[in-house]
């Protein structure tokens, strides 16, 4: 059974060639691609981890976006809210003021008239004094044409004046 | 599949047809357990080819170191043309070393020097490191340049290969001492992996059984041997000698212990066996299919046609296997291997 029997030579051979091959793959092959490959894989992993983390946060963005925009709208509608009702005051402001200065004006107009009118009335009232005492004095003036009506008019006068006293 | 087994039919029909028309030749009977002894054994020449009759092999160098007339080296093309060389000659073929290169002593008896020849297989396992060592070297160079991409064609390969014996076998059974051993383990797998396939091509650097050869699983073997015994943890060599049996199974008798010491050297032992014999008989298996055709030679021409039909498909359903058997072979010693370092790191579970 020679097929069962080691030969030397082959035994020796193929201790150098399996010896060599071991220590020449141990140190430049083996180490270098499986550390290579886990070195990969981990980086790999942790990009996908990163990339999970950024997508999350996008997310998260994508939400505090949303939530400024609608807050915005919100601040939109509540200023101009606030600009219609300021609008309002402003005009309903501008009414009542110019409502009141009409009034005054209104006010001092009429002043004026009565002022005018009493005017008016207080010369229309010595104007007809005048005219009266003018009236008066022509007939004053024809009635004592005669001393005896003079006399006696002197004496009534007299006794109007004693008896005022 | 209806179609496949018209192919099949026809074309042993028209092989019948065609062995029928040539004369046919008297040929030498041929001995097929030599053929195949010849191809899974050693030898001192690589024979590639025989063109009418006439051999085309490498002659290869014959190193000797004999006790009595010192170092010798010489091609063994000498022998093709002188009977004895410097008082060297090839053993009678019916002798205790037949074949190899022997001395005649003194006393007239034939003796053995320490034979370092590099013979076919010695020739063959060189070939196989060199190729495993430029390919994975080559890959390796690939990674330092460009780490962090994902290799393409033939490198992808090799790194599935790599990482599912590094991933899938070492780091599982081997526990987490893995890195220490993982290099080893590697380059057991990738060298037995390579000899089975390089030894299934039919041509010149292919076609050397040589990891059907026992010298190979036995340094194989013993190399797994010494990783698994020298860095045996404490408690591992405490499972051997005094193992957790009730005790009168190892005090007054040390039946267990005896046991675990014998399983110590049988492990190592079923490796070699293990790949010894199913590469060379995987080897002798597509041989003798192939003689097939050169056995029916002589029995008529519409048995050799057919056969030889029926060979060429045994050949290549065997070749299929074989190469299924070069992966699986692999792998079983790499994987048992790593199961026994395993075990020998185990600690104490206490």
């Amino acid at each position: 059974m020679s097929l069962l029997m080691p030969e030397t030579g082959l035994l020796f051979w193929m201790l150098l060639a399996f010896g060599i091959v071991f220590l020449i793959l141990a140190k430049f092959g083996w180490p270098v691609i499986t550390g290579m490959v886990e070195k990969r894989t981990s980086f790999i992993n942790e990009s996908v981890k990163s990339a999970e983390e950024a997508n999350k946060q996008l997310e998260n963005i994508k939400i505090e976006t949303a939530a400024i925009i609608a807050k915005a709208h919100e601040e939109e509608v509540k200023i101009l809210k606030e600009a219609a009702e300021m609008r309002k005051q402003i005009i309903q402001d501008a009414k009542n003021a110019a409502s009141e200065e009409a009034k005054k004006i209104v006010e001092a107009t009429k002043e004026q008239i009565v002022a005018e009118k009493e005017r008016a009335l207080n010369e229309v009232k010595d104007q007809i004094a005048e005219i009266s005492i003018q009236i008066a004095e022509k007939v004053v003036r024809d009635d004592l044409k005669n001393d005896k009506k003079q006399a006696e008019m002197i004496e009534r006068l007299l006794n109007e004046i004693k008896t005022s006293h | 599949m209806r179609r496949l087994f018209y192919i099949l039919f026809l074309s042993v029909f028209f092989s019948v047809n065609i062995c029928a028309s040539t004369p046919t030749e008297e040929g030498e009977k041929i001995n097929v357990k030599e053929i195949i002894f010849d191809h899974i054994g050693d030898s001192y020449e690589w024979h590639i080819t025989s063109v009418n009759g006439k051999h085309i092999s490498i002659p290869l160098p014959i190193i000797l170191f004999s006790e009595q007339s010192g170092f010798h080296m010489f091609m063994f093309s000498v022998f093709h043309h002188e009977e004895s060389f410097k008082g060297f000659r090839i053993g009678e073929k019916d002798g205790k070393y037949a074949g190899k290169i022997v001395e005649v002593n003194a006393q007239g008896e034939e003796v053995r020097p320490w034979d370092f020849s590099l013979t076919k297989n010695a020739l063959a396992l060189i070939i196989n490191c060199l190729l495993l060592v430029f390919i994975v070297l080559w890959v390796a160079k690939w990674y330092k340049k460009k780490p962090m991409e994902a290799p393409k064609g033939f490198r992808g390969v090799m790194e599935m290969l790599i990482m599912s014996v590094h991933d899938d076998i070492i780091k599982p059974c081997v526990g987490k001492d893995y890195k220490k051993y993982a290099p080893y383990l590697l380059t057991a797998f990738f060298f037995i992996f390579f000899n089975n396939i390089m030894g299934l091509i039919p041509i010149f650097p292919g076609g050397a059984n040589t990891t059907g050869n026992i010298a190979v699983t036995i340094v194989l073997g013993l190399c797994t041997f010494f990783a698994v015994n020298i860095f045996g943890t404490k408690e591992y060599w405490k499972e051997i000698l005094w193992p957790e049996v009730p005790t009168w199974m190892k005090a007054p008798i040390p039946l267990m212990p005896v046991i675990e010491l014998f399983g110590i050297f049988t492990k190592p032992f079923a490796l070699i066996i293990r790949l010894f014999a199913n590469i060379m008989a995987g080897h002798s298996i597509v041989l003798g299919l192939t003689c097939l055709v050169f056995i029916t030679a002589q029995m008529g021409e519409v048995v050799n046609g057919s056969m030889t039909v029926v060979s060429v498909l045994f050949s290549i359903f065997m070749n299929c296997l074989e190469l299924l058997v070069a992966y699986i072979q692999a792998y079983v010693f790499t994987m048992l291997s790593s199961v026994f370092i395993g075990l020998s790191r185990v600690e104490s579970h206490h």
